[in-house]
């Protein structure tokens, strides 16, 4: 199992002022598996993410990605870099897209750079050039790949503002995808989906990670997405984490039972609570 | 009406616009990437001209300035090489540390570069107006009336060619290469942009530098259109092509040319018909009316706040 691990997060902390929005968190994230980050609104799921990629330099601790050529810092690589050497995509709660491009364009200037290296400062790309053509026609082929995959193909044209909810969250994966990244970061993408995109929406994490290896990290509300598709499930509170494990274990955790309920001073449940809980452990 | 006074009003209308036009994209450029008005443009648009002049005497000195073409296309490279160091020199230093900062930082910050760029230049060029010889000469007589003859000067030719061709070319460059996507996409979100491993303050010194090279083309054409320059003629034309680009639809290329286009001719027409006196306040005045009644300008979009 050692040689799969992708991402290592060590003794996260991340001060704002006096608050604590996360306090000592580590954990590992492995490739080709689904590792859920979930607990209550404000318990730093996202400030894990913003650690990440860059928007946030970390208090204290360190975050290691072993991509395929080593290990490195995240936290001492520059913003744009991250996804450049490292390979960390990540998709957002309220969907940017860039709204004023096509659904296409959306997914081929995610490989700005790889088409920007063949373009030699653009002029190649000016007097289309073979070199420039070649990279571009890679880059087109990965869009549509990614196109098919997501069931935008038909869409390829549209102005990505202008698609529907649903196909919007999947054209924000299918972008990060374009990256080629070795770590999909993923805050809430089952959001404002009816049951039936959420289900879609599981097919394609679950092919992304068997058919790419990559790892996927995942902030979800919704249970249903994260016990059925992560292999592994870090919850969160208060930005300390209290659980970690598979989904199973994780689920019947009183700590977590406790976090998402609410606890009492005697630190009892309320008798009703703790019924329910007996008698229906998957109302959970 | 006179048909033949028309259309040499028209054909200096055009030339005179496409010059606005050239400025006009580079404040349209750098508001689309970043959002701010770069108030020094106009003072890079001087640059150009003084470079293709300085160029120009250097050649007269090597004595090659009797081989035309060579002459002009040294001007022209040389000004566009030097002048979007400049540009690129004021986003390094007068912008980039104020980038994050609130919104009017960077706009003293450029109005503070254009008085020093203004004073620089009359310090080390001198005050004085300065005169250059015309190298395109001669033209076309497309009209002959009774008593007026519509001349369609070379120099015009060279101007509205030139330009047309720097527009397609620049076009090209924003729609279909991936710089230009790189660029689209940081007007839209820099951060995304970032993300997706966009080098993004690279993307805006190139925005800068691609403004930088179309105003000093638009420099050199107005050297060797008007035959004078003085430190000063940045101001006013950038004014003017700041207007255009209002007009025009700020953020929109095709709208920094149409507007630079229609700011010409209405220079033009408003002088050859109305007062020559007036023609500034006319131009002026169509900025006051646009940004009340139109503030998106021709081609621009208004901001829809999406919920």
């Amino acid at each position: 199992m050692t040689d799969n691990k992708l991402l290592e997060v060590e003794h996260l902390t991340m001060r704002f002022g006096g608050l604590v929005a996360i306090d000592d968190l580590s954990f590992t994230a492995r490739k080709r598996e689904i590792t859920a980050i979930i607990g209550p609104n404000g318990a730093g799921k996202t400030t894990v993410f913003n650690c990440l990629t860059g928007f946030y330099v970390p208090t204290e601790g360190r975050l290691t990605l072993s991509a395929n050529d080593g290990p490195r810092l995240l936290e001492r690589t520059e913003g744009f870099r991250i996804s450049r050497n490292n390979g960390v995509a990540r998709t957002f709660q309220n969907i940017r897209l860039f709204t004023g491009m096509t659904v296409l364009e959306n997914l081929v200037v995610a490989q700005h750079n790889r088409l920007m290296d063949a373009s030699l400062f653009s002029l190649a790309g000016l007097f289309n050039l073979k070199r420039y053509a070649n990279a571009e026609k890679e880059a087109l082929e990965r869009a549509k790949f990614w196109l098919n995959k997501t069931g935008l193909y038909e869409f390829a044209d549209w102005n990505a503002g202008n698609l529907p909810y649903g196909n919007q969250r999947r054209l924000e994966i299918a972008r990060a995808m374009c990256v080629e990244p070795s770590l999909l970061c993923l805050d809430e993408p089952a959001a404002g989906l009816n049951p039936r995109e959420s289900a879609e929406l599981n097919l394609l994490l679950q092919s992304i990670r068997d058919e790419q290896g990559i790892g996927l990290l995942l902030i979800e509300h919704d249970m249903s997405v994260v016990m059925q598709i992560s292999d592994h499930v870090i919850v969160l509170d208060y930005g300390k984490k209290i659980a970690d494990g598979n989904p199973e274990a994780v689920k019947n955790d009183p700590a977590v039972i406790r976090a998402y309920l609410g606890e009492e001073e005697d630190d009892e449940l309320p008798p009703e609570v703790a019924q329910d809980l007996h008698l229906d452990p998957k109302a959970q | 009406m006179d048909w033949a006074y028309f259309l040499q009003q028209l054909i200096n209308g055009l030339t005179l616009g496409a010059i606005y036009g050239l400025i006009a994209i580079g404040y349209t450029m750098v508001y689309g990437i970043i959002g701010m008005i770069n108030f020094a443009h106009g003072e890079i648009y001087m640059l150009g001209a003084f470079h293709s002049l300085i160029t120009f005497l250097i050649c007269q000195a090597a004595g090659i300035s009797g081989i035309l073409p060579l002459t002009l296309l040294l001007m022209l490279v040389v000004s566009m090489v030097m002048t979007s160091v400049y540009g690129w020199g004021v986003e390094r230093i007068a912008y980039r540390p104020l980038r994050g900062s609130f919104r009017l930082a960077a706009l003293i910050s450029a109005i503070g570069m254009s008085i020093f760029l203004q004073n620089f230049v009359q310090i080390a060029q001198g005050a004085r107006v300065k005169p250059m010889q015309p190298l395109i000469k001669g033209g076309i007589t497309l009209m002959e009336s009774p008593n007026f003859n519509v001349q369609l000067s070379y120099m015009q030719i060279v101007i509205i060619v030139l330009t047309f061709v720097l527009m397609v070319v620049f076009s090209t460059l924003i729609a279909k290469t991936s710089l230009g996507r790189a660029q689209r996409a940081c007007e839209q979100d820099r951060t995304m942009a970032g993300l997706l491993g966009i080098n993004v303050d690279r993307t805006i010194s190139t925005t800068f530098v691609m403004g930088a090279a179309l105003a000093s083309v638009a420099g050199m054409m107005v050297t060797l259109y008007y035959g004078v320059i003085d430190f000063y003629i940045g101001f006013l034309a950038g004014v003017k092509a700041f207007t255009a680009a209002v007009l025009g639809g700020i953020g929109s290329l095709p709208g920094a040319m149409l507007g630079g286009l229609l700011i010409g001719l209405i220079e033009s027409f408003w002088s050859g018909y109305l007062t020559i006196e007036y023609k500034d306040v006319a131009t002026f005045g169509i900025l006051v009316l646009v940004l009340i009644f139109r503030p998106w300008g021709l081609l621009g979009k208004p901001e829809v706040e999406k919920v």
